[in-house]
């Protein structure tokens, strides 16, 4: 104990960054530690940009993460994984799906999607771990447990087992998906090892 | 790395409160969804042995927890700041009156505006109504505080405030379940006219009640349990409450903490004898000057907003920034990125009417819900929104200032749970008065913006039992409406043809737009046949694109790939389904001239 640490998740609404960020509060919960976790709902889930901010150590007061000051970014979109920028600091780990999901002035062709974001956080020093999550999901069966694909990829920056986390995925989700979630945990988890 | 034991809950402060409403005995809860305060019902709906229901808006729920507290019963109203404006008539009556049965009044602040149209202040509301307002920090203390607010609602004969904010209700953090509490009063009818009937001799007298109440409970904060003087560094002393005490603890974790559980009445000598500790006095709470004002008024010199934003959320850099400049570390800077706001759903009934909106040159009132994203590109087809069931006085007030000149040219556009909240008073005033000008129900069936909440209109309670749905269109003609129209939102040239004629009429006319919100569990289940884009017939047009629906895109091609594809080399893109996100609904197909989309066959 005494580790601390900072995670956040950015996305697009409906991609399943609550239930993802959920399994990884449930799995900082079993280890021992405080956590607080901070979500926005209404307006912002209609499609919009859409975070989840996990903080956990010993003792944690604020549920906000402070600017310069997040250790891990789960990024659900490429794109989403530079929006936050001010949020991330050097040594900072973006573990990112590389799904584009255009936003409405791209889709519409009004301007071109950003696509040398991720060159950009690496130049900044940053690890950047890239996962096809989509597609690893798809190889499971379910194009919709992308996002436990995600947790299973940030899930070795962090001192839990991976058996905690199957407890919780077991725990969290319907049973007749408990399967094909935890290929999917297994799945992301083998990309970031 | 060993696992605890114990079970400890995680839970968001909403689902707190609806397990301390719970525990505390509370037996009836009445409000009106409203984010960041909507999930406290839904949760408390789960519970055995509580009634809840969704109320037609936030004075009605209020309303309804005073009769179950004159009843003797424990009781809970719950609604977003700008429902307690709604609510504010009987709030401050009910101040007058006590209660018999515990009341709380749960009002849930946004500041910043994730989801609101304004970010008052609810607790100018403790002051003006003379009321003891509660604030808890996180979801932990909310769970303790609210059942401490029902003991001195009883105790002190009042109507307890109790104030969350977007980062208590829809932040999770731990606690542990409680014992169960119930009331010492015993429910049943009880005739107290001298209390309960507010008639100006009777209020006179309960005024004089009021004060003393006050007095009463300003002397139980002196050495009340949520107000705490943490020891600490004396060379800075903070008086805080609410979510921003986390932020000053995070900030300034050695300093000197005067944190206040309750933010009305004020504990003057407690206040003062930290005042007095501590060489610099620092006040740090979001939104208003409420604090600071108050013990600026006892004579106190202390910092506040001077330092500390008055606007927006606060954190725990903007804490640390604006105290302590010196010792705020450089970001990275911000990268430029297309905007990605909240959209309408893929295959949403409001796009419909928004479309035919965009194109008929109208000044349209707007009111809250999804549909207020009528206002964003490409459709941009809204023009004000201000609040609840106000798009239908707007256009009415509208069409009286200008006479002949709007006749035809302003629409209100209401949901059909506003519509039912406080827009129904502007439509039987837009009959009384007459004005012509025409009002669009959008009835999708549910409160869709607050999460599918069900509604008078829907057919179902807050539990999902059969309930009465109203009829809106007898409604309408009931208040004296002649002119009726029903239309599918989704069949955009009929929808067309219907809104132009009512807007030729001379007098007030409706036209519902009716059908069912996507988001809908039986829509979500139901098998829909999606469309699908025939590429080599698109020309490139942009009418599907105009929807904005987020299931199509827009593909550029150039001149040479344009020629490869079989298109007229100046043809700049064409237009693609997403048929995973499509949802059926065939208003692209509608605007499409070229029958470039089909539909998928089963």
């Amino acid at each position: 104990m005494g580790a601390q640490g900072n995670i956040l998740f950015s996305g697009v609404g409906g991609q399943g960054i609550l239930l993802a960020s959920e399994i990884m509060a449930y799995a900082l919960l079993a280890a021992g530690y405080d956590a607080k976790k901070s979500e926005v709902h209404g307006m912002a889930q209609r499609g919009g940009s859409v975070t989840a901010q996990l903080r956990y150590g010993d003792k944690v007061y604020s549920p906000l993460i402070e600017p310069g000051r997040a250790d891990i970014q789960v990024a659900f979109e490429m794109m989403e994984a530079v929006r936050y920028l001010p949020y991330l600091h050097k040594g900072s780990t973006v573990i990112v799906n590389t799904q584009k999901i255009l936003p409405p002035a791209v889709a519409t062709g009004q301007t071109s999607y950003p696509e040398d974001v991720l060159n950009h956080i690496s130049s900044l020093g940053m690890k950047v771990v890239l996962v096809d999550a989509f597609d690893l999901a798809r190889e499971v069966g379910e194009v919709r447990t992308a996002n436990v694909v995600m947790v299973g990829a940030v899930s070795t920056f962090l001192p839990m087992d991976a058996s905690v986390y199957a407890r919780i995925i077991s725990a969290r989700v319907p049973a007749r998906f408990r399967d094909v979630n935890l290929q999917a945990f297994a799945a992301g988890r083998k990309v970031s090892q | 790395m060993t696992e605890k034991t114990d079970n400890p809950l995680w839970m968001s402060g909403n689902e707190a409160i609806a397990l301390a409403a719970y525990e505390a005995g509370v037996k009836v809860a009445s409000g009106y969804p409203g984010t960041p305060s909507t999930e406290i019902l839904e949760n408390l709906s789960c519970y055995e042995g509580v009634y809840t229901e969704w109320a037609p808006n936030e004075k009605v729920g209020l309303e309804v927890a005073i009769g179950a507290s004159f009843a003797g019963v424990r009781a809970l109203a719950t609604m977003k700041h700008v429902g307690l404006n709604v609510a504010a008539d009987p709030l401050f009556t009910a101040s007058y009156t006590g209660v018999r049965g515990g009341l709380v009044v749960l009002v849930a602040d946004d500041p910043e505006m994730h989801s609101s149209q304004n970010e008052q202040d609810s607790r100018n509301y403790a002051f003006a109504a003379k009321l003891p307002m509660l604030e808890p920090s996180d979801p932990a203390e909310a769970k303790e505080l609210l059942k401490q607010a029902f003991a001195i609602s009883e105790e002190y004969d009042t109507p307890v405030l109790f104030r969350t904010t977007t980062r208590i209700a829809h932040v999770k953090g731990v606690l542990a379940k409680g014992e169960m509490l119930s009331s010492l009063v015993i429910p049943g009818i009880e005739k107290m006219p001298a209390k309960f009937v507010m008639l100006p001799g009777n209020a006179r007298a309960r005024r004089v009640v009021v004060e003393e109440r006050m007095r009463r409970l300003r002397d139980m904060t002196e050495n009340a349990p949520f107000n705490i003087v943490e020891e600490g560094d004396s060379r800075r002393g903070f008086i805080t409450s609410s979510v921003s005490y986390l932020y000053v603890k995070e900030a300034f974790p050695e300093a000197k903490v005067l944190k206040l559980g309750m933010c009305w009445p004020l504990p003057e000598q407690m206040i003062r004898d930290f005042a007095s500790s501590v060489e610099q006095l620092y006040v740090v709470e979001e939104l208003d000057p409420f604090l600071e004002l108050h013990i600026k008024a006892m004579g106190i010199i202390c910092h506040g907003k001077d330092l500390i934003p008055n606007q927006g959320e606060l954190n725990t850099a903007i804490v640390r920034k604006a105290i302590d400049p010196a010792s705020v570390a450089e970001l990275f800077a911000p990268v430029a990125l297309p905007m990605r706001p909240p959209n309408m759903c893929a295959g949403c009934p409001h796009r419909g009417i928004f479309y035919n909106l965009s194109r008929m040159k109208l000044f349209v009132s707007g009111d809250i819900g999804c549909y207020t994203l009528g206002f964003l590109p490409p459709l941009s087809a809204m023009d004000s929104c201000v609040c609840m069931g106000a798009s239908v006085g707007i256009a009415h007030g509208m069409a009286k200032a200008l006479g002949d000149d709007a006749k035809g040219k302003v629409v209100s556009v209401i949901g059909d749970s506003t519509f039912i909240h406080s827009g129904l008073s502007g439509l039987i005033n837009t009959v009384y008065n007459g004005s012509s000008s025409l009002l669009i129900i959008l009835d999708n069936r549910i409160t869709a913006m607050t999460g599918q909440q069900n509604n008078p209109a829907s057919g179902c309670n807050i539990k999902g039992e059969a309930a009465n749905a109203i009829d809106l269109e007898a409604l309408c003609r009931a208040v004296g409406v002649k002119h009726v129209d029903v239309v599918n939102p989704h069949d955009i040239n009929a929808s067309r043809k219907v809104l132009d004629k009512a807007l030729e009429r001379d007098e007030a006319s409706v036209v519902i737009a009716r059908a069912p919100c996507v988001l809908l569990p039986e829509m979500k289940k139901a098998v829909h046949l999606p469309y699908r884009t025939q590429v080599a017939s698109c020309t490139g047009c942009m009418a599907c694109v105009r929807l904005g629906c987020p299931a199509i895109s827009w593909n550029p091609v150039s001149p040479q790939k344009a020629k490869a594809l079989g298109y007229k080399e100046k043809q700049k893109g064409f237009a693609l389904i997403n048929e995973v996100q499509c949802n059926g609904c065939g208003q692209c197909q509608a605007l499409c001239k070229f029958d470039a989309i089909v539909r998928r066959e089963a």
